[in-house]
């Protein structure tokens, strides 16, 4: 996880289009500002950044489904439920399944475990879009590549 | 078309929490009944899960900016509802 960055998925293990069904990995740093305010002496990984890393996680099954042309904003997360406190350090598996895929629109459950069981899940709803501009498709598919997706040639310079 | 309307007025009626009885076939959804646009999104996704089809929504809102169909065409209800069974026509068997 790259928190800083707002990056929270760090690879994807498997993704199966035909399924609908996406894998990912991500390690929540042992050091980071966060902990310093949630909490001092009691650091957890703040629920908001579960449900975004379960949104992140479907979202990418969504842009590789929609071919890299289109971007998933999130809209809204319905049934969210956060079971286990997440530590420094520990490392989750993070699954995206698509429940659904409208037109401009798509809908996906996502779930993340840890060793010690289920965290967390939601049903996870995004407003699908053209990328507003090249820069943030450039960006997009650059972070795809590096945690392991596999991307469409455009030829572009990749993103920093 | 009156079960398709049935269907749909039950579902903006609970999805967008209006009361079911103000939802009419002359309804506009947007300037009758004021769903705005994610709350239509929820409607959308009940729809195409209950008719079990995709209403192709972009397409439709790209015929009403290059003026081939009216706002009306597409959002009062009886005329959604036409499209609907129109795509549940069209569905494969």
């Amino acid at each position: 996880m790259r928190l800083e960055y707002f990056q929270l998925v760090d690879r994807v293990e498997e993704i199966d289009l035909a399924a609908g069904r996406i894998r990912a990995t991500a390690e929540v740093p042992v050091k980071s500002t966060i902990f310093e305010g949630h909490f001092e002496g009691y650091p957890i990984l703040p629920g908001v950044l579960l449900v975004e890393c379960m949104a992140q996680t479907a979202g990418h099954l969504v842009l590789v489904l929609e071919k890299f042309e289109r971007m998933p904003f999130l809209t809204q997360i319905e049934r969210a439920k956060l079971r286990r406190f997440v530590e420094p350090g520990q490392r989750l598996s993070v699954t995206g399944h698509l429940v659904h895929l409208g037109s401009g629109y798509a809908v996906a459950s996502g779930k993340i475990e840890t060793d010690a069981g289920l965290a967390a899940e939601a049903e996870i709803r995004f407003k699908t879009l053209p990328f507003p501009n090249a820069a943030m498709r450039r960006l997009m598919l650059t972070h795809a590549r590096k945690i392991g997706l596999e991307v469409p040639q455009t030829g572009e310079t990749p993103a920093p | 078309m009156q079960e398709t309307f049935s269907a749909v007025a039950d579902i903006i009626a609970e999805t967008c929490n209006i009361d079911r009885a103000t939802i009419r076939p002359e309804s506009h959804t947007i300037n009758d009944l004021g769903i705005d646009s994610l709350d239509f999104l929820d409607v959308t996704f009940a729809i195409d899960k209950r008719f079990g089809i995709k209403m192709p929504i972009e397409r439709w809102m790209q015929e009403i900016n290059d003026g081939k169909g009216s706002v009306d065409d597409y959002f009062i209800l009886q005329n959604l509802c036409t499209k609907i069974d129109e795509l549940m026509a069209a569905k494969p068997a």
